[in-house]
């Protein structure tokens, strides 16, 4: 199943080269938030356009990560010590939360390309 | 007690009628904090004799799960199992209220309907908790438990002059909202209850509490006050649901609360840990953490009576 979403992903991050966001996608930074006592931690991230998020699940009991307004495909349910990943493409805000507790919310901010030399 | 078995009871008698199921329970104790009925030392408690029938409630099962506050959950629910059979008498049917499994993976709704066919009952009625509704929206669950009303999983049936409705709330998550019935299911509940007459006793169950337990922990109904509104007339009503794996009780007019414990693993009460996670106990002591319910009807028009019995040897 994670196989199945890397894949997807890849396609995802295939398409926004085409759309012209190749240099911050060559740059593949990833930005990891841990999931703990029922928190996104850091429950904000702000990262240039292209970075991969990977979640991962530090807690007994499964989380997931869905987009309050399907900005982003949702994991599947994470199980302890699953990760899930995703590559934004486009600069944005995307909020997000867990469907089994709506209580954990997060927020990824997608700034545009970072010029040269930042 | 046949007094205070009519329908409209007042706030007096309530009380009364507390201290007797207290007393019917056989050391049941009752505490009252912030408005909340806590029940207690639930151990060993025969169902009075002249019960019409009895039926179990199971709950929060979590087949799949294998962490360290408890590494073997289908022992836990096997010692269940046994406790149910060990029981006097033969329950007329044993409702599930949900978290059947950890992850809604076909494998662990199967090794949890191996599991619960050991119960000596003919009648088994599920709903989902959002751990049986992982990705699918239930269908694996569904498929193996009962679609209910349009595949969606609600549905009622009456038993010997009560009338059941077991509703699902654990599909209708949104961003930082309390999980809701929904309007479709609602209005299938008003239908539902328009046949009723007002003297029958409900019982209504459902995954997540349908009374508002703690809200930052996402422990209630939003929408549970329309539900209410079409239970208010009725004399009897009895509202049986887990998710929150501990008893907690409330009583509001009419209507009785209770969530139960489950069979896998205890969570701390509403705000007492930085989050819900499972409590870590002693292994010896695990077993005064789980348990089952017992619910006895003892005459058609009262209420029902609620026995918790732990999984402590
Ligand atoms: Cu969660």
């Amino acid at each position: 199943m994670r196989q199945f979403f890397s894949i997807l992903m890849l396609a995802v991050a295939g398409a926004a080269s085409v759309t012209g966001t190749v240099q911050a996608a060559d740059k593949a930074s990833t930005v990891q938030v841990s999931i703990f006592n029922y928190k996104f931690d850091a429950e904000t991230v702000t990262v240039p356009v292209g970075t991969t998020v990977t979640w991962t699940n530090k807690d007994e009991i499964p989380h997931t990560v869905a987009s309050s307004d399907q900005g982003f495909p949702a994991s599947p349910g994470l199980d302890t010590g699953d990760t899930y990943s995703y590559t934004f493409t486009k600069p944005g805000t995307y909020s997000y939360y867990c469907t089994l507790h709506p209580f954990m919310k997060g927020k990824v901010v997608v700034t545009p390309a970072i010029p040269a030399g930042d | 007690m046949d007094k205070i078995h009519d329908e409209k009871l007042k706030d007096s008698e309530r009380r009364k009628l507390l201290t007797c199921l207290a007393w019917a329970g056989g050391g049941l104790l009752w505490t009252m904090k912030g408005g909340v009925l806590q029940a207690k030392t639930l151990d060993g408690l025969a169902a009075p004799a002249d019960a019409d029938f009895s039926f179990i409630q199971i709950s929060d099962t979590h087949v799949g799960f294998h962490q360290e506050a408890n590494p073997d959950v289908l022992a836990t629910l096997q010692s269940a199992i046994a406790h149910v059979n060990g029981l006097g008498r033969a329950p007329a049917f044993a409702i599930h209220t949900g978290d059947v499994s950890h992850l809604s993976k076909p494998e662990q709704f199967d090794a949890a309907q191996q599991a619960l066919k050991g119960i000596k009952t003919d009648n088994w009625f599920f709903t989902p908790g959002e751990h049986d509704t992982i990705g699918d929206n239930g269908a694996e669950f569904f498929k193996r438990f009962g679609g209910g009303v349009n595949g969606k999983g609600w549905y009622s049936f009456d038993y010997r002059g009560m009338h059941c409705i077991c509703l699902v709330n654990v599909l209708n998550f949104q961003n930082g909202a309390l999980v809701a019935l929904g309007d479709e299911q609602l209005e299938w509940v008003e239908d539902d209850l328009e046949r009723v007459s007002s003297s029958t006793p409900i019982l209504v169950f459902a995954h997540i509490p349908l009374w508002t337990v703690y809200e930052p922990w996402g422990w209630g109904t939003s929408d549970a006050p329309r539900l209410y509104s079409y239970l208010r007339r009725f004399g009897s009503v009895t509202v049986l649901n887990g998710h929150i794996h501990q008893i907690q009780q409330k009583i509001e007019g009419n209507m009785t609360f209770y969530t139960a414990r489950g069979t896998a693993y205890p969570q701390p009460q509403p705000g007492a840990a930085p989050s819900p996670g499972p409590l870590k106990v002693p292994a010896g002591q695990l077993g005064s953490y789980l348990g089952i319910r017992e619910v006895t009807h003892v005459n058609i028009k009262g209420p029902l009576a609620v026995t918790d019995t732990s999984l402590a040897i």
